[in-house]
């Protein structure tokens, strides 16, 4: 145990011990305090934890159960008060260390470790997630947040799955757009860089300025894309064709440069043509740059088809729905779009992530293991 | 800095921007001209009135370079830099948002890069989100942040700058966990030898080391600040700003006034960008370093 977590685990020791000394909250006229609940849930686990720092040094699996079962605790003492006091938040302190010290001593047991041990090292961000997750259900609900503010994430849940229906037409009508535009400029930007190859001149004149558009604040181009193509999905898609063209065509003709000379020379010796030379050698050098821009575009698609809704749509999509939504004040369902736009970023780019580590097996980040 | 043989490619490519430009301008417009003289009832044009009223619409679908360029004239050199028609006065109101969530985020990263470094658990739990956290579409949410941050009673520059931070803090994370590990064992065992704290050997290793990496995200940073700064300032229509100037020309069907805005977002980008590179050639010469 090094300094560092000893402290750590003298802070948790102390949260604990308030936690168990003040009250929770108060309920009408009377204070709850961690003794007088019944069930009274929270002594005993507060107890078992203090004993656990000092008796049993928890390893790092007893500290993230422990971890766990307070989160649950901390959940359900909500119902139990109509608002948090100070033995809550310590309460909610207590958890969080312990989410940390079990971070903290599965990654020093990690490191030491003589082989990668994957499923304990994806428990660690899981765990960080996770206690983001409490605390901001903790603090909305525990402390009176107001809705229009943040609402809490058990709230944005049940509007999340109450209104289904409509989610799912704004997501398809966005993600036409989406895919339409990533498709169209992604082919568009690999298709020019490959036409200018042949010619340095070209490319010297293309690589800056296309550096310094990439670098444009091209979103800007959405109302007049929306005044060109009308107010349904193509004008988005026009958009997100415009955003994505740019580092595609940076990145390939980069990457059409990054075989290296005495590859090309064998090449030569083969007798191998332009073509050849290009599906052989220089596009798979170049897989890794492709990958990069595709990855990078993902996200890019998503906030131009978005952010294009708010210029004018039909009465469906996502970036509609987002800018009516805030207009009555109706955050919770302006966060469950966020939602689904956050996943479906999420699934997009893992997806590029994961074509790419089929495709470019042989390179040496894919090798190591990361992504 | 672009090798000395580019130019002239560059220049030619302008050029040829330039005269598509004028193509598409006729070509798009063209229809709109033709429609617009019938309802007026004007007869008898040659094409080559046509042609040349293309270029010289008031709402023309497409403006002439010519036109944007007048226009920006009037908006920027004949107003006074107070007034609300300046454009000048727009791009400050966007470009001191835009600045300071850049400050904001750069700091920001840099913080998490260190904790990172030093720290394998806060590596564990964090990288994983930060890269989530980019496929968050946050500029769609730019909007609520605004609106409700202005019902609690935070408006101005603030809450732009939060969404420039979200957008900038990315690039600067991601290469300064790259710079302060960029390192080789070597030089850290000489650290060692040397008795040098972690505090030392960062200061004296591991930050001068990590600074190219830092300027090179910066550049991206700053740039990704500035499309924070404008779509912030998208539900503020009619306010301030240039974003609220794209809004507005939407609303009215102002198509100058919008590719003008657009054209000092591009020029305030493009500012940014160098400015940030000369820093990075007086910092780089300060340190000693060759100029590459």
């Amino acid at each position: 145990m090094s300094g560092y977590e000893r402290i750590l685990a003298g802070l948790t020791a102390l949260c604990a011990v308030l936690a168990i000394a003040l009250p929770l909250g108060v309920r009408g006229d009377t204070i709850i305090a961690s003794w007088t609940e019944t069930p009274a849930l929270v002594f005993p686990v507060l107890v078992l934890v203090l004993l656990g720092l000092f008796v049993l040094k928890l390893p790092p699996l007893a500290s993230g159960v422990l971890a766990l079962a307070g989160g649950a605790i901390v959940i359900l003492e909500l119902g139990s008060f109509d608002r948090g006091s100070w033995g809550y938040w310590f309460l909610l302190a207590t958890v969080w260390l312990l989410a940390w010290l079990f971070a903290e001593r599965l990654s020093t047991r990690l490191a030491r470790a003589p082989v990668r041990n994957r499923l304990a090292g994806t428990l660690i961000p899981v765990m960080f997630g996770a206690a983001i997750l409490l605390v901001w259900e903790a603090v909305t609900r525990g402390g009176g947040v107001p809705n229009v503010i943040l609402p809490a994430p058990s709230n944005v849940w049940n509007v999340l799955t109450g209104s289904v229906p409509t989610l799912a037409v704004d997501f398809v009508q966005t993600f036409k757009a989406v895919l339409a535009g990533y498709a169209l400029g992604c082919g568009v930007g690999f298709a020019v860089a490959i036409a200018i190859d042949r010619s340095p001149f070209l490319k010297r004149g293309l690589l800056p300025l296309g550096n310094f558009v990439s670098a444009l604040p091209l979103i800007g181009i959405a109302p007049i894309m929306v005044m060109w193509f009308g107010y349904d999905w193509p004008s988005k898609a026009a958009v997100v064709v415009i955003m994505t063209f740019f580092p595609m065509l940076v990145n390939t003709i980069a990457g059409l440069t990054a075989s290296g000379a005495m590859e090309r020379d064998m090449m030569r010796t083969y007798a191998s043509g332009y073509w050849q030379t290009l599906f052989k050698l220089r596009l798979p050098a170049a897989a890794p740059f492709i990958f990069n821009a595709l990855k990078i575009n993902s996200t890019l698609a998503l906030i131009g088809a978005i952010v294009a809704e708010f210029f004018g749509t039909p009465i469906v999509g996502m970036g509609f729905r987002i800018s009516t939504e805030i207009g009555k004040l109706n955050v919770q369902m302006v966060w469950a779009e966020i939602a689904v736009a956050a996943l479906a970023g999420s699934v997009f780019y893992w997806v590029v992530a994961l074509i790419e580590r089929a495709v470019t097996f042989w390179h040496p980040s894919v090798r190591g293991g990361r992504a | 800095m672009k090798p000395a043989g580019s130019t002239i490619p560059i220049l030619v490519v302008l050029l040829a921007a330039l005269v598509l430009w004028y193509l598409g301008a006729i070509a798009l417009n063209w229809r709109g001209q033709l429609d617009a003289d019938q309802l007026r009832g004007v007869t008898g044009q040659t094409w080559t009135d046509t042609l040349g009223a293309t270029l010289g619409q008031d709402k023309p679908l497409l403006p002439a370079p010519h036109q944007l360029v007048a226009e920006l004239w009037k908006t920027i050199a004949q107003q006074a830099v107070t007034s609300k028609k300046s454009l000048v006065y727009h791009g400050w109101i966007t470009l001191s948002a835009t600045l300071l969530g850049f400050a904001f985020g750069t700091a920001l990263g840099i913080g998490l890069a260190v904790l990172i470094v030093h720290n394998d658990a806060t590596n564990r739990s964090l990288m994983p989100w930060i890269i989530a956290s980019q496929t968050v579409p946050i500029l769609a949410i730019a909007p609520m942040i605004i609106v409700v941050l202005n019902a609690v009673g935070i408006s101005g520059l603030v809450p732009k700058a939060l969404i420039s931070t979200y957008l900038s803090f990315f690039p600067v994370v991601v290469g300064m966990v790259k710079g302060f590990r960029s390192p080789e064992s070597i030089q850290l065992d000489l650290m060692h030898t040397y008795n040098a704290s972690k505090l030392q050997s960062f200061i004296k290793l591991r930050w001068p080391i990590a600074l190219p990496y830092l300027f090179a995200s910066m550049k991206v940073g700053v740039a990704a600040s500035l499309v924070g700064a404008i779509v912030g300032e998208l539900p503020a229509g009619g306010g301030n700003g240039l974003g609220a100037r794209l809004l507005a020309g939407s609303y009215y069907g102002q198509t100058i006034q919008i590719w003008s805005a657009l054209a000092v977002a591009a020029l305030l980008a493009g500012g940014l960008v160098v400015i940030v590179g000369l820093v990075e050639r007086a910092v780089v010469r300060e340190m000693g370093a060759r100029p590459a």
